[in-house]
């Protein structure tokens, strides 16, 4: 209930000031959208899951260095793309995934997937499948950096 | 201006990785190494293209003294960017297991699952 | 100025059609068109402020279009929820699939990536 509450207004915030419009009748129909969502997730049980907006306050800590791993990586796979011939050695590797929340596993199974070259496929065990492009960029996975700093996110609640 | 030179290099940096990134998505051996170079596509291409365009429109909110509606220009453009960086690992995730599902043939170097339990880095596959 | 953005995404654009030509698997075609909708976005985004600078060139202006980066807000998501229903279909055949019904009446269903049984079972 609590969950649904602060999607609400979070929903009702973001219906003003995207419209920008205060007419009743916008208003109205800006309000009823914003139930038939709640009601869905409600439906959905989104709040089963751990408390997402204090998570997603942490996150903003954890952007700056996710960016510069991305532009890293991206050059890297940038490099293989504009090279004579093509160097791939694409492989699978398992690396362990040691968030302790759901939301945390999400976080790092989409940041791996975000950083070019490396793709996560599957979650199980607390382990992650990562298709990774080059031995480079799974070496650079299987380093555990970006597993412990997921994890630091959600220690510090 | 110094904001109009940021905003070329930044959207020259933006072109140039989107167009590798397609020409990688053309270049590469298989499906599963071509969803590596769409990532380059939606992280690289369209960050600092949505980047130089809300430097853009913070001049242009700078322009109309910061009144509301060119304000949330730049919210919104960040929210593209958002909206892109959050979908985009999803699609590439449902992808990549859908084209798994459906037996699409998957090469790779070493011989299948390689374990990693964090004992060192010398088990890396290669 | 930005000329340079709209030239390198309309190239991007034609080099993912040339993918979403040639296949040869379905699912090359659906990443090459999830890309020309990125492209598109980006393309939408980057015409809203081009136009507004065409209309008083050489001074500071005043009227960009920034509705256009509503109707790119749009397309983003409308992209998105495409590719995956596109997906969905695919793999399915039909839109009103249940995941979790069709686990329970077929487990020989999903085709592990790696050979291994997940011991937790489907879903």
């Amino acid at each position: 209930m609590r969950h649904s509450i602060v999607l609400f207004i979070l929903l009702v915030a973001a219906w003003l000031l995207w419209s920008g419009h205060r007419e009743p009748m916008l208003l109205a129909l800006g309000a009823l959208s914003c139930l038939g969502v709640t009601a869905l997730a409600a439906r959905m049980r989104v709040s089963r899951y751990e408390d997402p907006y204090l998570f997603a306050l942490r996150t903003v800590t954890y952007l700056p260095w996710l960016t510069w791993e991305i532009v890293k990586a991206a050059v890297d796979v940038s490099k293989l793309v504009v090279a004579r011939d093509l160097s791939l050695s694409p492989r699978i590797i398992r690396v362990p995934a040691s968030q302790s929340t759901e939301i945390g596993q999400v976080v790092y199974a989409n940041s791996i997937t975000l950083t070019p070259g490396t793709i996560s496929l599957d979650l199980r065990d607390g382990h992650i499948l990562v298709h990774a492009l080059t031995r480079e960029a799974a070496e650079g996975v299987l380093t555990g950096d970006m597993d412990r700093r997921v994890t630091a996110l959600e220690d510090r609640a | 201006m110094w904001i109009d030179v940021l905003t070329w290099m930044l959207l020259a940096t933006g072109a140039v990785f989107s167009i590798i990134g397609a020409a990688g998505i053309l270049r590469f051996p298989d499906f599963y190494t071509r969803t590596h170079a769409a990532g380059i596509t939606d992280t690289m291409g369209a960050g600092p293209i949505l980047l130089g365009l809300m430097l853009q429109a913070g001049k242009l909110a700078y322009a109309a003294d910061w009144s509301v509606d060119s304000v949330l220009v730049i919210g919104k453009l960040a929210m593209v960017g958002a909206f892109i960086l959050l979908t985009s690992p999803t699609a590439g995730h449902a992808l990549f297991k859908a084209a798994f599902a459906a037996g699409v043939k998957i090469e790779t170097d070493d011989q299948g699952v390689q374990r990693f339990d964090g004992e060192g880095g010398d088990d890396v596959p290669g | 100025m930005f000329w340079i953005a709209t030239v390198g995404i309309l190239i991007t654009m034609v080099l993912a059609l040339a993918r979403a030509l040639k296949g040869p698997t379905v699912f090359d075609r659906i990443l090459a068109v999830n890309m020309f909708g990125t492209a598109t976005v980006l393309l939408i985004c980057v015409a809203g402020f081009q136009m507004g600078m065409q209309t008083t060139a050489g001074e500071v202006i005043a009227d960009s279009r920034p509705e256009f980066v509503d109707m790119a807000l749009v397309y983003a998501l409308v992209n998105f929820v495409g590719v995956i229903a596109v997906l969905k279909f695919v793999r399915f055949g039909s839109l009103g699939h249940d995941d979790r019904r069709a686990d329970q009446q077929d487990q020989t269903g999903h085709q592990d990536p790696t050979g291994q049984q997940d011991p937790r079972g489907p879903g």
